[in-house]
């Protein structure tokens, strides 16, 4: 239940980015979250709404895209897209894998703002 | 009106991260091997430390260790009995220790010198969530599980067992007691994290210590190498 510091970080990121753009408006922000974050995403979204209140994120939407989690199997030579997190074997020849290639990604990817044109 | 889309791709727990990655080369220079020793409450992280720092202390190994809990100093004070030095951090209701925090507590410990040691453990908060997403620096992160926890633990907070480099069982001594399947434990273990080393220990009879104190040295002896 680390998600409310984990939104203030957010908030701390991106207020500090906009600061580039003045006067435009925070409309989305998206974040991708791998499966193995230790992140929920209803929680992030509860959090979200309270502690964006008054700042210039306040109103804005969070979009959390999963990543699932991916291991490189070295039968295979592949990469390998597990479907679940109960069972870190390979989907296709059901080797154990070890090797992490996705699936820990706590990231914010982009922001979407609005700007306000600039008067001619 | 116009829209942008600003990329940023920026990683949420960056400054953790980045305090970490510092941490770990200041452990490295010093030559200490440092360990996050990871649990739910409960599960004897406490009295596997106190064995393990005592053990270590005979053998003549400089150790000393780091404390997390939300309230009281109980633990740092059972741990000080082995002698070794030890320091409580309480995170007042944050449920897991940050780099920031062992950073903190690191400098200004009064008689601790990291080039001074063999061994540094760090105690988690008793948590198989939120610890898993902070680094601390640490070279081998230790997942406990006690024999009275229910095999499928592993199971049910993969996100932490995944992220551990060894295992230790504790509690073995009541393992008959408690009914505790030993196979099908060790089995979903190695389903989350294929290939981690397990210990099978005992606070109590100090059962498995030898290989657990053999697995540290072989680690820090690599390591410095």
């Amino acid at each position: 239940m680390h998600e409310l510091s984990i939104i203030a970080s957010i908030v701390d990121t991106v207020t500090e980015s906009v600061a580039a753009y003045p006067g435009a408006r925070v409309v989305e922000v998206r974040l991708r979250v791998g499966a193995l974050a230790s992140v929920i995403e209803d929680s992030l979204q509860f959090c979200y709404g309270i502690a964006t209140d008054g700042t210039p994120l306040a109103g804005s939407k969070l979009v959390v895209k999963i990543l699932p989690v991916v291991m490189h199997c070295e039968p295979c030579a592949a990469d390998v897209e597990l479907e679940g997190l109960q069972s870190f074997r390979c989907p296709r020849c059901g080797e154990p894998c070890s090797d992490l290639r996705q699936g820990r990604e706590l990231e914010i990817e982009a922001i979407e703002i609005d700007e306000v044109e600039e008067a001619v | 009106m116009t829209t942008r889309i600003v990329e940023l791709r920026r990683g949420i727990l960056k400054k953790n991260d980045e305090l970490a990655a510092g941490l770990r080369t200041s452990y490295s220079a010093a030559g200490v091997l440092v360990l996050n020793l990871v649990s739910s409450p409960g599960t004897g992280k406490t009295a596997f430390l106190e064995i393990t720092l005592r053990e270590l202390k005979a053998r003549g190994a400089r150790v000393a260790a780091l404390v997390g809990d939300l309230e009281t100093d109980n633990d740092a004070r059972r741990l000080a009995a082995s002698g070794a030095p030890v320091r409580q951090i309480n995170t007042h209701g944050i449920c897991h220790l940050d780099a920031e925090m062992i950073g903190k507590h690191l400098d200004g410990w009064e008689g601790v010198a990291l080039g001074a040691l063999d061994y540094l453990f760090i105690e988690n908060v008793g948590n198989l969530v939120c610890p898993s997403s902070y680094d601390l620096g640490e070279a081998i992160r230790v997942a406990l599980l006690s024999v009275t926890e229910g095999e499928d633990k592993p199971l049910k907070y993969p996100t932490l067992f995944n992220s551990a480099d060894a295992a230790v069982i504790t509690k073995l001594d009541i393992a008959g007691p408690c009914g505790f399947d030993r196979e099908l434990a060790l089995h979903n273990i190695n389903e989350i994290r294929p290939g981690i080393r397990i210990f099978e220990t005992s606070a109590k009879t100090g059962a498995g210590m030898e290989e657990w104190l053999a697995y540290l040295a072989a680690e820090r002896a690599s390591r410095n190498a």
